[in-house]
């Protein structure tokens, strides 16, 4: 066992690495309200803007909440909500694409149509236009990047779709009998997984960056929840005098989107899958 | 060549009908009515009789499709309605803050293409170098910092701690200076490694060896062929990254306090100002539509194959 581990580790060590670092995040966004030293929304005025120490190890900010706290509760935000988009825009991508592949007609035509409707927005203009219109919030904000991020997964599965129609060993498996969850688990999954893999890992890269940066301007996650970009924003008053309170959560919010986009990047290499751009 | 110019205009026509079409159905979404929207934003107690005058004014006790035609007749007017906020027509609001916005772009353009251009072609000629590893970690690390984090980061070393650049504001180049940087950096890192990819892939080329084997000099052979040719996708880039050019805007105006198009377009969203949130929207994807169809053109005229490759199917 610890030698296989180690044998993968060796051949793949960026993956293996990006995992382990996600795990950890993992492990803390769940388990945050155990690691955390103190409280992150308890205001309080006495230790305002405090040095790093014991009982707060990166220092308080402006209204004595703890710094450290608030970060290891932003994960939960940050990696909770980028799951939830993930997972849903792609079931809602799975069911719209796969049914509008394997209908084709004028079903398939209308929805590619709305597709490239939807595509000739810039995706963050148009997720700031849905914000705009439902009113700011974190509710909306999720809804709003679900509602455009499905579109790249319905035009890949109705992609697939498509070329699997096409191919001839499913036909091949159909003629010598095999059943439909045979078919399924044995040549459609294998062929679905690794392209699905990598863009859910750039995904929610991107889903995070979107997130922190709805908060930094105001319209995401609302005071006094404990959101990276929302610290950020309320950080920046304090930039002459305690610039840490927006540094910390800066650098956590690189160090994900770095983890995500290099397992996206060594994952691709690996499974050798273009990139969306 | 004629007909390919000519259907690729024509192709934009039916991607802007959906673009209105999203635009004025969007307003069906929202929880709110737009008639309450401009009364709460213009401090009028709303009454049913103001209500139902409101929304007779605005069109919305029509059917959906005489509304959605009516707004594409305004809109080829450039009529985007009136500021629920400030009751002065939307474009004249949006032509007066455009042009901070587009000094803005342009600086980041041009720092762009004055970093990428070198960096990512000599990082493609001389591959595994240090030039090379450099670009590398630069177009990496450049696609994962958050611009909004960045900014504050430049403004903290060079405003705060060198006093070399002002915090915020607009007006002489020491302005311009932070967030054309900020907006840079990520459109530096995605085209040094669109130049670098492509230099690698036209070296691998037979032209080239074709080329070295006439006796050319290298430097000719790098300099006037393969520059030439590989930055092609570059302009493509460019193009297709006007979008995200936009939506860069809209987060460095903030960081600045820049006064554009972007900060009115944040603005109106707390507002609920209806009719600047639609009108940036849509001038958003035109401009992404229009972008897109002049880089094709452009790209058809440096090379030609692809009108060609068109031609033929």
């Amino acid at each position: 066992m610890m030698a296989r581990i180690r044998k993968i580790f060796r051949s793949q060590k960026v993956i293996t690495i990006c995992s382990m670092v996600l795990g950890i995040l993992i492990i803390i966004a769940i388990f945050a309200p155990w690691i955390a030293p103190n409280d992150p929304i308890a205001v309080n005025l006495v230790y305002k803007l405090q040095p790093p120490s014991w009982e707060f190890p990166l220092g308080t900010d402006h209204l004595g909440r703890c710094n450290l706290s608030r970060i290891l509760y932003g994960t939960r935000i940050s990696l909770g909500f980028a799951m939830l988009i993930f997972i849903s825009s792609l079931s809602i991508g799975l069911i719209l694409g796969t049914f509008s592949g394997y209908r084709g007609g004028w079903i398939d035509h209308a929805l590619m149509r709305f597709c490239d409707g939807i595509l000739a927005f810039p995706n963050l203009i148009l997720i700031l236009g849905l914000v705009g219109i439902f009113g700011p919030g974190l509710k909306q904000v999720i809804i709003a990047i679900m509602l455009v991020q499905w579109v790249y997964y319905a035009r890949m599965f109705r992609g697939m779709v498509l070329s699997l129609k096409e191919h001839n060993f499913i036909a091949a498996a159909k003629i010598s009998g095999s059943s439909q969850w045979k078919i399924i688990k044995n040549h459609i999954v294998p062929n679905v997984l690794p392209p699905l893999v990598v863009m859910g890992t750039l995904e929610m890269g991107w889903a995070i960056m979107d997130i922190s940066a709805m908060s930094f301007l105001g319209l995401g996650v609302q005071a006094p929840t404990p959101e990276w970009g929302a610290m950020i924003h309320e950080g920046k008053s304090y930039i002459r005098t305690n610039p840490e309170i927006m540094l910390y959560p800066g650098l956590v919010i690189m160090l994900v989107i770095v983890t995500f986009n290099l397992l996206g990047e060594a994952l691709s290499d690996r499974y050798s899958i273009k990139r969306r751009f | 060549m004629g007909t390919y110019v000519l259907k690729r205009i024509m192709s934009i026509i039916p991607v802007f009908l959906l673009a209105t079409l999203l635009t004025t159905g969007m307003i069906h979404l929202s929880s709110v009515d737009p008639a309450e929207a401009y009364l709460t934003a213009a401090h009028i107690q709303p009454t049913d009789e103001i209500l139902a005058q409101k929304r007779h004014e605005f069109g919305l006790d029509q059917p959906f499709l005489l509304q959605y035609v009516n707004s594409i007749i305004k809109i080829c007017q450039l009529d985007f309605g009136i500021s629920y906020v400030s009751n002065k027509p939307v474009w004249d609001e949006v032509t007066y803050r455009i042009p901070a916005t587009i000094q803005l772009a342009l600086g980041s353009i041009v720092i762009a293409v004055l970093v990428s251009v070198p960096l990512g072609f000599l990082a493609g000629v001389k591959k595994n170098s240090l030039i090379d590893h450099f670009s590398r970690a630069l177009s990496f690390f450049g696609a994962s910092i958050p611009s909004f984090w960045l900014g504050y980061i430049l403004i903290f070393f060079f405003s705060v701690k060198l006093d070399l650049f002002p915090v915020e504001g607009i007006g002489t180049w020491q302005h311009l200076v932070l967030p054309s940087v900020t907006l840079a950096l990520p459109l530096i890192a995605m085209y040094t490694r669109l130049l670098r990819a492509s230099v690698l892939e036209n070296m691998r080329e037979p032209y080239v060896l074709f080329a070295r084997t006439r006796g050319i000099k290298e430097k000719t052979i790098m300099g006037k062929h393969v520059l030439r040719i590989a930055i092609s996708p570059m302009i493509t880039g460019l193009g297709m990254n006007l979008g995200k050019l936009l939506t860069g805007t809209i987060i460095v105006e903030a960081v600045f306090s820049w006064p554009g198009f972007g900060r009115y377009f944040i603005e109106a969203i707390f507002n609920r100002d209806i009719p600047v949130i639609q009108c940036y929207v849509l001038i958003a994807a035109s401009l992404f539509i229009v972008s897109n169809l002049i880089v094709d053109l452009i790209q058809m005229f440096i090379d030609p194959r692809i009108s060609r490759k068109e031609g033929q199917q």
